[in-house]
């Protein structure tokens, strides 16, 4: 079991989890994740790492409250625990390649974090393009601020940085400054698709990191399976990541939308139950 | 000896019929579907053995009880006795007993088998062992030799690595299990299903093994976590044994086949077995099955996806198989209670395509029609297409029942492993010794996937191979050897 040390709401719906969990922190490298189990009725739900501390033993999980186990996660107190299991995936590729530009959007900005970190280390100009909702909703800048040579936001809103999306920063950038020689993009899979779409006629090698379904996370169910050039690939094993000019975006958005109903009424029954429970007051809390 | 029935009388008592629930009943629960001898149709099977000098179910049993002296001292009613033969050489009596294909094994070869029907030892194995359970459990629990201070890593908690923890322990090494899921037991878990080995009794033969000493750790994937090599060098282990299964599935590359509802076998009885999807929304895992359900495959596993659909209330179950009942690689057991179930069998009908909607929703599935042509390489019949024979079959979930493969996250992570062109481990199989020294493999990891008991019987040789090496090469265990 690992314990919550820490818990913190960095934005609406955000909330970023420090947990002890020595063994993975040590072994941890940039494009992993974990599988996290609230409890024994619960369902394995993986999660991006945001950072990872060898000396101190810990991981950060920033988790987007999304559906009934991420808002119940979001109802944990420091202290608790929960069953951790991890390293998973295949780790990031690092190297000094020149140019790194790293495209984050939504809950992707975390983990995105430990590779541009690394990036960094390996001596790569890094350029970070953030893009939100509203500025809220662009977690982690000053850590990805830490992390990059150079920052540039987009707002949907405008409320922050340019109005626009990524893909319209990232454009600019292009055509102001040269291809980069790498791009990673992590994001909404809509976003990671427009990304592919926009390098791909420019021929810059693009990164995505994918977040399917999943059970196991150890190559044994194939339920997070997405088409990659033709062929049929394990996101748990033989990704997260993969070159973002052949995958099959469409049917992996499609794949995602399996369980659309069962979310549907989890996240229902859950949240009534929840205010069914705030009404009564404390008696119950 | 109390018995005095002569040898023709013995054979003439009839085979005890295995109570079992109505099938109409059953495929609208997950309760078991064999219910268990009682003890009196226990003794009278047991009456039934002629007690052969040379018994010839012995050799066909891969972990070799001594099955002619337990059947005696059941006859006697000394279920206790029974029960201490059995356990001395299979640690999981109530487990092979209800899952062992015995009509492939001790059954098979049994003396009365030639004229009547071969005495039903798997049933009286399973009778001794629910016997102990009912009392309470812990009746024959071996006894730990002296502690030895070697220190043993068994990776993966399935049959194999079960079967040789305990044995390792029974020999004096302190054992630590390591298992990659949040509970124990591998595909005694997440593959077989509740009607077939109830949950339960994998959790009293794990607490049987925590009870020897064995230290469980969950959540550990071996090979992600810490690598084999790191097993020696950062955790200390003297010794480490893979039994990490055939936890790959196979898809028949034929298209369609990322759709939705399109599942593995592993996937759709993962969700049902270990996530307990059947129980959504109490329990958070959805399963996501249709109403019309094709499972691909005749062996144990589809058998299992089949029976399962059914139970969860699918409309209609069909089995789609290449080749005919006859060639059926599940066991004739699982393959009657499937048909009482009312599943639907195509026999000699092939996917050869999975359509579907916009959504990428499956709606069908295009069926060719085979005819059985001359022998293949298995000595079984190879399905021919019969051109221009196909036809479609609408459907909205389809489970991939055909087979899986080793699981690679270990193999793939350990240098100098010598692995067969499937991508199974190789060993010695005196020893079952990879090519790393100190390293050994057993199970569905080194043979592609078999049977429960085959994997318990490799993991029992393993365990020896284990500590011969311990106590001849290694000699002095490594946490005693370091900086002393």
């Amino acid at each position: 079991m690992a314990t919550l040390l820490k818990i913190e709401e960095i934005a609406p719906a955000f909330k970023r989890y420090l947990v002890e969990m020595p063994e993975i922190a040590r072994k941890h490298q940039a494009g992993q994740f974990v599988i996290v189990l609230l409890h024994d009725h619960g369902e394995r739900i993986p999660l991006t790492i945001a950072d990872s501390d060898a000396d101190a033993g810990t991981l950060t999980l920033v988790v987007q409250e999304v559906g009934k186990s991420t808002m119940e996660m979001g109802t944990l107190k420091e202290g608790d625990e929960i069953q951790v299991v991890g390293p998973l995936g295949t780790p990031t590729h690092i190297e000094n390649v020149g140019t790194c530009v790293c495209v984050g959007g939504g809950a992707g900005i975390a983990p995105l974090l430990p590779i541009a970190q690394a990036m960094k280390e390996a001596g790569n100009e890094v350029v970070s393009i953030l893009g939100g909702r509203t500025k809220e909703l662009v977690i982690l800048r000053d850590e990805m601020t830490a992390a990059s040579n150079e920052m540039i936001y987009t707002t949907d809103d405008g409320s922050f940085g340019a109005k626009g999306f990524v893909t319209n920063a990232l454009e600019r950038f292009i055509k102001e400054r040269g291809k980069p020689e790498m791009v990673i993009a992590i994001g909404p899979a809509i976003m990671m698709k427009a990304v592919a779409e926009m390098t791909r006629p420019l021929e810059i090698p693009t990164v995505v990191s994918l977040n399917t379904i999943m059970i196991d996370g150890t190559g044994m169910c194939g339920g997070c399976r997405v088409s990659v050039g033709g062929d049929s690939k394990f996101v748990c094993v033989d990704g997260p990541e993969f070159d973002a000019h052949t995958v099959d975006f469409d049917l992996m958005m499609k794949r995602q939308r399996t369980f659309l109903v069962e979310e549907e009424e989890a996240r229902r029954r859950y949240l009534e139950h929840h205010e069914c429970q705030a009404t009564k007051g404390g008696e119950l809390s | 000896m109390a018995r005095e029935l002569t040898k023709k009388e013995r054979m003439q008592i009839p085979r005890q019929p295995m109570p079992a629930q109505d099938p109409m009943e059953r495929i609208r629960n997950f309760g078991e579907v064999a219910l268990g001898l009682t003890p009196e149709m226990a003794i009278a099977e047991a009456e039934r053995c002629l007690e052969c000098k040379k018994p010839r179910c012995v050799e066909g049993c891969p972990v070799g009880i001594d099955i002619p002296a337990f059947i005696v001292e059941m006859a006697d009613g000394n279920f206790e006795k029974a029960l201490a033969i059995v356990k001395k050489d299979n640690t999981l009596p109530a487990i092979c007993g209800r899952v062992c294909p015995q009509e492939d094994q001790c059954e098979q070869v049994c003396v009365v088998g030639n004229k009547y029907k071969p005495v039903a030892i798997g049933r009286l194995e399973r009778f001794v062992a629910d016997w102990e359970v009912a009392q309470g459990g812990e009746i024959a629990m071996p006894e730990r030799q002296p502690e030895t201070g070697f220190k043993v890593a068994v990776v993966g908690s399935g049959p194999a690595g079960l079967a040789c923890a305990a044995q390792l322990a029974i020999l004096g090494h302190s054992v630590t299990l390591f298992e990659a899921l949040h509970k124990a037991g591998g595909v005694l878990v997440y593959g077989i299903p509740e009607f077939r080995l109830p949950k339960k009794i994998v959790e009293e033969e794990v607490g049987n093994l925590q009870k020897l000493g064995v230290e469980l750790r969950f959540n550990f994937v071996v090979g992600k976590l810490a690598s084999v090599q790191e097993l020696f060098t950062e955790y200390d282990f003297d010794s480490v044994f893979i039994a990490t299964g055939a936890g790959l599935p196979y898809f028949m590359g034929i298209p369609g086949e990322d759709y939705i509802g399109v599942y593995s076998a592993n996937e759709f009885l993962t969700r049902v077995n270990l996530m307990k999807g059947f129980d959504f929304p109490a329990y958070d895992t959805p399963v996501g099955m249709g109403r019309r359900v094709a499972v691909v495959g005749s062996g144990n596993v589809a058998m299992d996806c089949l029976r399962t659909a059914k139970r969860l209330g699918a409309e209609e179950v069909i089995c789609l198989y290449r080749r005919t009942r006859a060639e059926s690689p599940a066991r004739l057991e699982e393959l009657e209670h499937a048909e009482e179930e009312a599943i639907d069998f195509r026999w000699l009908s092939s996917p050869v395509e999975i359509y579907g909607d916009d959504d990428a929703r499956v709606r069908g599935v295009r069926v060719q029609k085979m005819e059985l042509g001359e022998p293949d390489a298995s000595g079984r019949r190879r399905p021919v297409p019969i051109e221009g024979e196909q036809y479609d079959m609408e459907m909205d979930t389809v489970i991939m029942g055909i087979g899986q493969g080793p699981n690679p996250l270990v193999t793939r992570s350990t240098e100098d492993l010598e692995l067969n062109r499937w991508g199974n481990i190789v060993v010695n199989e005196e020893t079952m010794m990879t090519s790393i020294p100190g390293v050994f493999a057993g199970g569905d990891i080194v043979t592609g996937a078999a049977t429960v008991i085959l994997a318990m019987g490799a993991g029992k040789v393993a365990a020896a191979g284990i500590d011969d090496y311990l106590r001849n090469e290694v000699r002095v265990p490594r946490s005693k050897a370091d900086g002393t």
